[in-house]
């Protein structure tokens, strides 16, 4: 039984309440305050990812997230209600995903990212775990229904851990970072043409990059996509009770 | 605080002045300023994120947007942060390999000028 359930109309503006939340809540799990920051930012990518997610396929269901403290971790459960494989771009096809060719996972020179080259996924620094690379058609992990899926449910995938994630972007439902719609209205505003044309330029970052941030903040990551959803679970040490 | 920003010209370069959060609700304005920099005419920007107390992938992309937009001018985006939990997330995307970063505005400074 969670210790703390939330759940909240995916509207961005909400995003930052589940932060604050999650991190009074860690705070009370003796989480040691240097792992606050990592679990602040964790829960915000996979929050902000789970609220773009409906707000392309169910906007009128709510992002859930369940926070929980139990043999000495605290856990963070994120969970959306887009099915596995549900297209990250518009319902049209269309739009806001398409943005300067962004493509199915790749990485920062498919995005179009000034100064690199690399043909996987993003590069990431010291931090993630075992250096493990989260991104690119290269990386090593599971693919839907794959020989090497871990515990693949019928209809789904359980991926567990970096380096598997990232790089299938067309199984979990990903973000373009930077290029959500104006924050608060909740509406989509501006001309289409304007629109288009700021998108061809901007064009953001990978569609995973969301992913591989919280994969290298939380040391224990589990990813799960199924026909009812993803689920993104979390979890850091935390001290036992004084 | 949600977001507070800020911008000035110093020695032909425009300082964009970040306070607060930087996330998927705030990050668009941003953005919006970024592109508005770059439609007048500012090619080169140094935008201060010492009072950024987050950011997150959301606010990445939108700097990277801001960099290409420049870059396409022939123009730079040069970052001045020192904090080290703003700085992590640079070092988990590998966009400190992107991104100039500087200690100080005046710092961001020298760096283009010596590139001439």
């Amino acid at each position: 039984m969670a210790t703390v359930e939330l759940s909240f109309t995916p509207l961005p503006a909400h995003v930052r309440t589940a932060r604050l939340v999650a991190t009074a809540v860690a705070r009370r799990s003796r989480v040691e305050e240097s792992l606050l920051d990592e679990v602040r930012l964790a829960v915000g990518e996979a929050c902000s990812r789970a609220v773009e997610a409906h707000r392309m396929h169910c906007p009128t269901e709510p992002v859930r997230i369940a926070l929980s403290d139990r043999d000495g971790r605290f856990e963070v459960v994120v969970s959306d209600t887009v099915p596995s494989g549900a297209d990250a771009r518009t319902p049209s096809g269309q739009g806001e995903r398409d943005r300067a060719g962004i493509g199915q996972g790749g990485g920062y020179a498919a995005a179009g990212v000034p100064g690199t080259s690399d043909p996987g996924g993003p590069q990431p620094g010291k931090d993630l775990p075992g250096g493990a690379q989260p991104g690119g058609p290269e990386s090593a992990g599971a693919q839907p229904g794959g020989p090497e899926s871990a515990g693949a449910e019928p209809g789904g995938a359980e991926v567990r851990g970096a380096a598997s994630t990232a790089g299938n972007a067309g199984m979990v439902p990903g973000v373009v970072p930077g290029e959500t719609d104006p924050g608060g209205s909740g509406t989509d505003t501006g001309s289409a043409g304007g629109a288009a044309a700021d998108s061809a330029v901007d064009g953001g970052l990978p569609a995973d990059i969301g992913l591989a941030v919280i994969e290298g903040l939380a040391e224990d990551v589990h990813i799960s996509a199924t026909s009812r959803g993803v689920t993104i679970r979390m979890s850091w040490p935390a001290k036992p009770p004084a | 605080m949600d977001l507070k920003l800020d911008h000035h010209t110093k020695d032909g370069s425009e300082v964009v002045d970040v306070e607060g959060e930087i996330d998927v609700y705030t990050a668009p304005r941003l953005r919006e300023l970024l592109i508005e920099l770059v439609n007048k005419g500012h090619f080169r920007l140094v935008v201060n994120m010492e009072k950024v107390e987050f950011l997150d992938s959301t606010g990445l992309g939108v700097l990277v947007g801001g960099l290409k937009r420049v870059r396409a001018h022939d123009g730079s985006l040069d970052l001045v942060c020192t904090q080290e939990r703003i700085l992590k997330i640079f070092r988990i995307t590998g966009l400190t390999k992107v991104f100039g970063i500087h200690d100080t505005v005046d710092e961001a400074m020298e760096a283009r000028k010596s590139e001439k």
